[in-house]
């Protein structure tokens, strides 16, 4: 168990060597983990303060001069609180600015649902030039930060608080656009993203002991989405559930609905937050009280292949 | 003037108490700012404010806004105290079935006026507050609490403005000037310069108090009440973690709770 941030800090260290690399953060470096960068490079580190919309207008000055700013925030002060200047002033002429943000979704917990973003990969995902990745453990939060950092354009990285489990191999090549068949199933297929991939695989033992045939796909790039897959995996089960730690408008759900409405339509189910804002309490009891498990997923499969047509 | 309050001194104690209490059982929470802010908290619900807990939509209730919505535990304390709702909920802070969430949400907890969390907003709500008390020649008052971390978000600026331009004197903002945020001293992470002096700029009246001083705090109130045309900002210096001898001055106290023997001591320092 590591949580995606933690593989974000070490990543930015060893992303350090390059001296174009600039992190910002706005009073949170210990939570994002910045401050280990901060450590090592001090003086490529900028801490603006509790001031998110000045943060990134900053983090586009520093990459229309020829860095390659990260900045990092929580999630819902990353894409909602500075969302003008991450849309005008970054995505709009396309900066090279990527942003990190940290405690995305229900998992942060106790803080409760001021602090819970489910909405900024809508947010995000809907801006043109925006590259948006959402790793789904440390192993791909890792290669994911350095990928960011090869590519010229704006970039949405989305990370969690609590400790995932892995689900790569050591040797895993992650690619920006690319979707990832990680169990292969004739039935149905679970999309899943972040911290729901580990659910989505469970969810595919239970359903394995029902005499169900699960696929399991992993999509971190959500924008470019990886729709070669999306539709051939579709062709292929006839049925489709996605899964993420986001609000079911917006998200992968949307996403993948928008590919599949379009190319090759089945049926489909979301698994999701239910349009309703998060609350206090611990991660664990928080992903049962919206129905984030495997059990939801499996479940969601079930109603999935009822709809499905001969 | 006001004279040393002491069964203010005593209320405040037993906040302190509630709030050391609360985080520890929850496990985890803000127990820094919430000690720092107590006082003013104490006064403004225990002296200064009209609020009616059997009636907490009173129209006519003063409205008190934490725009520091971490320090929660300072306002629900205060809350339950005052009879909102039973202090043993207190207990059940950040559970999933409780009512009091991490930040203060209105829609959950009787009292809690405004939802906040999310810094910077407060003082354009108290505004919006303020604005409409002058449309309905109603006599309330409105009361903001912000951090000194908080003054970096543009929108306390943005607002700042906005209440002198429209003369709000029917409102008092507190600046929690305990010189800590989370990365450290407000003044290394990014300093706020003469803050006295830039609210002054902004057209405000400005009050400095030391704020753990009861006779200060509510002299400065009882000022601010005598000012016309133009908003108070009473610039209360204060100790993050104040009344909890390891608590005090640690910036690593901002976010973290006290452990089981952590919680005994600062409860028998409390006693
Ligand atoms: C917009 C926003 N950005 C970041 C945070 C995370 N955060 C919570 S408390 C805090 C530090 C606050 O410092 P200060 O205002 O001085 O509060 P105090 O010292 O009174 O606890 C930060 C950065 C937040 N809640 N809201
Ligand atoms: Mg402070």
């Amino acid at each position: 168990m590591k949580a995606t941030r933690d593989a974000y800090g070490e990543a930015l260290v060893q992303l350090g060597e390059r001296k174009d690399i600039v992190v910002l953060d706005a009073d949170l470096s210990k939570s994002t983990k910045t401050a280990t960068f901060a450590k090592v490079f001090p003086e490529r580190f900028f801490n603006m303060g509790i001031a998110e919309a000045n943060m990134m207008d900053t983090a586009a000055g520093l990459a229309l001069s020829g860095k390659v700013p990260f900045a990092s925030t929580f999630a819902v002060f990353a894409a909602g609180r500075a969302f003008d200047q991450v849309r005008n002033t970054i995505c709009y002429p396309g900066l090279n600015v990527k942003i990190a943000a940290t405690h995305a979704g229900i998992t942060v917990g106790e803080d409760g649902g001021s602090h819970q973003a489910i909405e900024d990969i809508s947010l995000m995902r809907t801006l043109p030039n925006m590259t948006v990745i959402v790793p789904a453990d440390a192993i791909e939060a890792e290669q994911a930060v350095k990928k960011a950092a090869e590519i010229n354009g704006p970039v949405y990285i989305r990370l969690g608080r609590s400790g995932v489990p892995v689900v790569h191999p050591e040797d895993y090549d992650f690619r920006i656009g690319k979707g990832n068949l990680l169990a292969d199933g004739t039935d149905v297929t679970i999309v899943a993203t972040g911290i729901m991939v580990a659910e989505a695989l469970e969810a595919k033992k239970i359903l394995e002991q029902e005499g169900i045939s699960a696929a399991v796909v992993n999509i971190a790039t959500i924008k470019p989405i990886d729709k070669e897959l999306l539709v051939s995996m579709a062709g292929k089960t006839g049925a489709m559930v996605t899964a993420e730690e986001h609000s079911i408008i917006g998200g992968l759900g949307s996403a993948v609905a928008e590919v599949l409405s379009e190319e090759y339509p089945v049926p489909l189910k979301r698994v999701g937050v239910k349009d309703v804002f998060g609350r206090s309490g611990k991660p664990k009891e928080l992903l049962e009280y919206y129905g984030l498990t495997a059990k939801n997923i499996a479940i969601a499969a079930k109603e999935v292949l009822s709809k499905k047509r001969g | 003037m006001v004279e040393k309050d002491l069964a203010l001194e005593d209320k405040a104690k037993v906040l302190r108490k509630h709030i050391v209490k609360m985080i520890g059982e929850a496990g985890s929470g803000h127990p820094g700012g919430s000690l720092s802010v107590i006082d003013i908290v104490t006064a403004l619900y225990f002296e200064v404010m009209k609020v009616n807990p059997d009636d907490p939509k009173w129209p006519d209730r003063d409205r008190f806004i934490l725009s520091k919505g971490h320090a929660a535990p300072a306002l629900y304390a205060a809350l339950a105290e005052k009879g909102f709702f039973p202090v043993e909920d207190l207990l059940g802070l950040r559970q999933v079935d409780s009512h009091l969430q991490g930040h203060p949400d209105l829609k959950k907890t009787p009292g809690v006026e405004v939802s906040t969390g999310s810094l910077g907003h407060g003082l354009a709500v108290a505004n919006g507050m303020a604005l409409a008390g002058k449309l309905d020649k109603s006599t309330y008052r409105v009361y903001v609490v912000l951090g000194d971390g908080e003054l970096q978000e543009g929108s306390v600026w943005e607002a700042a403005m906005a209440s002198a331009h429209y003369k709000l004197d029917n409102l008092v903002a507190i600046l929690d000037y305990n010189g800590l945020q989370i990365d450290g001293p407000v003044e290394e992470v990014m300093d706020l310069g003469d803050v006295g002096l830039k609210w002054q700029a902004f057209g405000w009246h400005v009050i400095s108090i030391d704020g753990h001083d009861f006779e200060q705090i509510l002299n400065a109130f009882k000022e601010a009440e005598t000012i016309k045309d133009r908003p108070t900002m009473i610039v209360a210096h204060t100790v993050k973690g104040k009344g909890v001898s390891f608590m005090e001055h640690g910036v690593e106290w901002h976010g973290t709770a006290p452990n089981e023997d952590q919680v005994k001591k600062a409860l028998d320092e409390l006693a």
